[in-house]
């Protein structure tokens, strides 16, 4: 992986920004709108999942370094599992016949 | 509880094993110390923190395993040889069938397997030991410790009897109220955290500890189904932990995790053991093709064919022995959606697995092929394993998986599966890595014995159970009539496993004829090899290179050989850092054994006042300050001239 040779640090000065944008965004939609509280929660979620990619690539740079590579492929890994066992498992055992009762 | 409760009592099997038990422990406890030998088993064995030290005793280990598992299935052949025979009961059958399969799986082909991993790792990725040695120990010791408490079960308490499966309802208290499912429960969570270990381990120093210029791509095959292989352990054996927890917790302390009362769900029992259960199979199963394939490309003299296909075949059979774990239930009645897609994906596997087939069919195409006995297992095994293979996508079809579940056709499927993909690979393995380890060979000429007993046995064995299966025999059954006319074929199979445990005798015989009158001039590389660890003696020293080797392409050492740079200038040789041995593995092993034998039982005061023990095992491991020592220059050169007579 390339490390960065240019000298202003624009990566942290963009990722401190959004991050800063995000959070308001977050603020605004529990307080000032209108929406279901579901709606609100799933936003704010969505929001919390940028604001962690955020802090993983700007910040704390996984992606760079010997090990970045392998550190992407195992938390991509990770997600993937843990979505498969979950949603996975709730598929299997709600449909069929234990969906009939 | 009295004490014959405790005991197992009133089966002459039983009794006579535990007679005999106890006078091996006797004798063996005699003999040790007759020959003065306790010092130095605790200081070369119990407390060794070196990777083929403990490879070794996972080797031990498992070979006594395999016999345990074997004569198992020996007594189930001899129960089932004849129609409406009384040799073993109904309950002795589920028992032994039970620690059967779980003997073989988790205690015969793990450690097998991983023991060969230990040793032969770090030599072909040119390191000095593990990333974590003292993990290493644990790992080994938490495995034994699991081990010897589930075999305990078979005299003392009863053994578990639910199926190497133990699905619920039958494993919950209310249908198997003593403490032999308790073993199950508590033995496996103890085996399985070193299990765990390992595969950190694995990852870590594969990663971390490959020798300068080993690429992704230089990595010797067997690595890389190693590294593939550890992964998957570190994403599957949590959900088993998870499984097995919930399961003590049922039947110790009454929660509902899979009972039907009060909103459990035994299915979910299934679903968490088959979401590690069958990345489990694939565990045991990718390491061996990765030893296949070395063994392949040394005895043919070529290299791998389609090393990179392999590579991908691999880590799509991984990726995909996440997505396939419904096929073992298709019948619990999922939906046609569920079932369709489970069917796909377990299908799918297939193709990565012919990939590999057939770069294996490439590699020896025009081979100068030597037939050494390590080279017949990989031979027989091509054929054999294809038979498991193809059946196994005819069960993949759900549709027909209604005709074919829990028969003798998934028996003889698994089997099929099994003992070609990871049991004659670790007799490959071990042929060929045994001069590595000991420094002298096996009996080539005892080995064709063993090979051909071996596999004329188990094709004899394990064949016929197709055919009784789609005549309608279901898996378990521990009689049948005469009027199913199954005897004819299950009195054949059952005189072939007598053939097959010839085989293993002739092994065994092997390792004593050669431990007493084999050759110890075989050299540092008997059978020409290609990889890292012949280049440097056998048995490998306890530094494993006294310089560490630099990869500039695959099969490296090869290369070396062809380029006559294998020598060694004692100006190159540095002071090497090594581990000190450490107590603190095995100590706490005996700590989890005693408090898992205490849970077991559910005396739970001892249990909780034992734990103590593990308490102080980590605080005194935390204090452990032992940075190990240092192999001085003129050592290093004096072990090295040992066996390549002067350095340069
Ligand atoms: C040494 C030769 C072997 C013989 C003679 C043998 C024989 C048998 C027999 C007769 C059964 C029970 C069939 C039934 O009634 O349902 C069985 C089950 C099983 N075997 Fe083997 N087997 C052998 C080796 C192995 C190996 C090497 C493995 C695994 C690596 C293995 C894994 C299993 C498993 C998982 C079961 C299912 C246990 C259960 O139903 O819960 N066996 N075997
Ligand atoms: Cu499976």
């Amino acid at each position: 992986m390339s490390t960065k040779t240019n000298h202003f640090p624009w990566n942290h000065l963009i990722g401190f920004v959004l991050s800063i944008a995000l959070t308001l965004l977050a603020v605004f939609v529990a307080f000032n709108t209108d929406f279901s509280k579901t709606v609100i929660v799933w936003v704010i979620g969505i929001l919390a999942i940028f604001q962690a990619l955020i802090q993983l690539f700007m910040f704390m740079h996984v992606t760079e370094g010997k090990e970045g590579m392998i550190n992407v492929v195992n938390m991509v890994y990770s997600i993937f599992l843990a979505l498969v066992i979950v949603f996975g498992s709730i598929w299997v055992l709600t449909s069929g016949h234990a969906a009939m009762h | 509880m009295s004490l014959d409760e405790f005991f197992v009592t009133g089966d002459p099997l039983i009794l006579a094993s535990q007679i005999a038990i106890g006078l091996t422990m006797i004798g063996l406890i005699a003999l040790i110390t007759y020959l003065k030998r306790w010092k130095w088993l605790w200081n070369e064995w119990f407390t060794t923190v070196d990777h083929k030290k403990i490879g070794i005793m996972y080797i031990i280990s498992g070979v006594l395993m395999f016999f345990r598992g074997g004569v198992d299935g020996l007594l189930m052949k001899a129960q089932t040889s004849r129609p409406e025979l009384e040799f073993l009961d109904a309950q002795h059958y589920d028992e032994i069938f039970t620690t059967h399969g779980v003997i073989m799986i988790l205690f015969m082909a793990m450690p097998l397997l991983i023991g060969l991993m230990n040793v032969v790792i770090p030599l072909q990725i040119g390191a000095r030991d593990v990333a974590f040695p003292k993990l290493n120990a644990l790992s080994f010791w938490l495995f034994f410790a699991g081990a010897m408490l589930f075999n305990v079960s078979f005299v003392i308490g009863g053994s578990p009897d639910a199926g190497w499966t133990s699905y619920f309802p039958l494993a919950g208290k209310e249908f198997t109220p003593g403490v032999g499912n308790n073993y199950y429960a508590i033995a496996l969570q103890i085996a399985g955290i070193g299990t765990l270990a390992t595969g950190i381990n694995f990852v870590v120093t594969i990663i971390k500890m490959r020798a300068p210029g080993m690429t992704w791509m230089r990595l010797p095959i067997f690595v890389w189904s190693t590294f593939i292989t550890s992964i998957i352990i570190v994403a599957a054996f949590p959900i088993f932990t998870v499984a097995l927890a919930y399961m003590t917790l049922d039947r110790l302390f009454g929660t509902h995790f899979f009972t039907v009362a009060n909103g459990g769900d035994p299915m979910l029992w299934l679903n968490l053991f088959w979401l590690w259960g069958h990345p489990e199979v694939y565990i045991v199963v990718l390491p061996a093709f990765g030893m296949f394939s070395e063994v392949i490309a040394t005895f043919a003299r070529k290299n791998l064919y389609g090393y990179k296909s392999m590579v991908y075949a691999v880590a799509g059979i991984a990726f995909l022995s996440m997505l396939v774990w419904v096929h073992h239930f298709y019948t619990m009645g999922n939906s046609a959606a569920v079932n369709s897609i489970f069917s796909l994906t377990t299908m799918m596997i297939a193709i990565p697995t012919g990939v590999k087939i057939f770069n294996w069919l490439f590699t020896l195409r025009k081979g100068r092929i030597e037939f050494s006995t390590a080279m017949l297992w990989s031979l027989a095994f091509i054929p054999c394993f294809t038979i498991g293979g193809v059946t196994g996508v005819m069960l993949a079809m759900a549709a027909a998986d209604y005709q074919y579940h829990n028969t003798m056709f998934l028996v003889a499927h698994f089997h099929y599966v099994l003992i070609p993909g990871v049991v004659f690979a670790v007799f490959a393995g071990l042929y060929y890595w045994w001069p590595k380890m000991f420094g002298f060979k096996l009996n080539e000429k005892i080995g064709k014995w063993h090979f051909w007993l071996f596999v004329i046995g188990f094709n004899m064995t394990f064949m016929p159970m197709f055919f009784v299966g789609l005549d309608g025999m279901s898996r378990r059954m521990y009689t049948y009539s005469a009027s199913t006319g199954w005897a004819g074929w299950l009195g054949f199979s059952a005189i072939g496993s007598i053939i097959l445990a010839a085989g293993f005798a002739a092994l065994c015989y092997n390792i004593y004829w050669s431990f007493r009158y084999a050759s110890r001039d075989v050299g540092n590389d008997p059978w020409n090899g290609r990889t890292l660890e012949w280049a440097t003696a056998s048995p490998a020293p306890h530094y494993n290179f006294a310089k560490v080797p630099e990869v500039d392409r695959l099969d490296a050492y090869w290369y070396m050989k062809k380029e006559g740079n294998t020598g060694l200038k004692k100006s190159d040789l540095k002071p090497v850092h090594m581990p000190s041995n450490s107590w603190t593995p095995i100590f706490l092993a005996v700590v989890f054994g005693v408090v898992g034998f205490f849970l077991v039982f559910e005396w739970f005061t001892l249990a909780i006042l034992a734990s103590i023990g593990i308490v102080v095992g980590l605080v005194a491991n935390s204090f452990d300050y032992d940075d190990g020592y240092h192999i001085s220059v003129e050592e290093l050169a004096d072990e090295e001239r040992e066996w390549r007579g002067d350095l340069q």
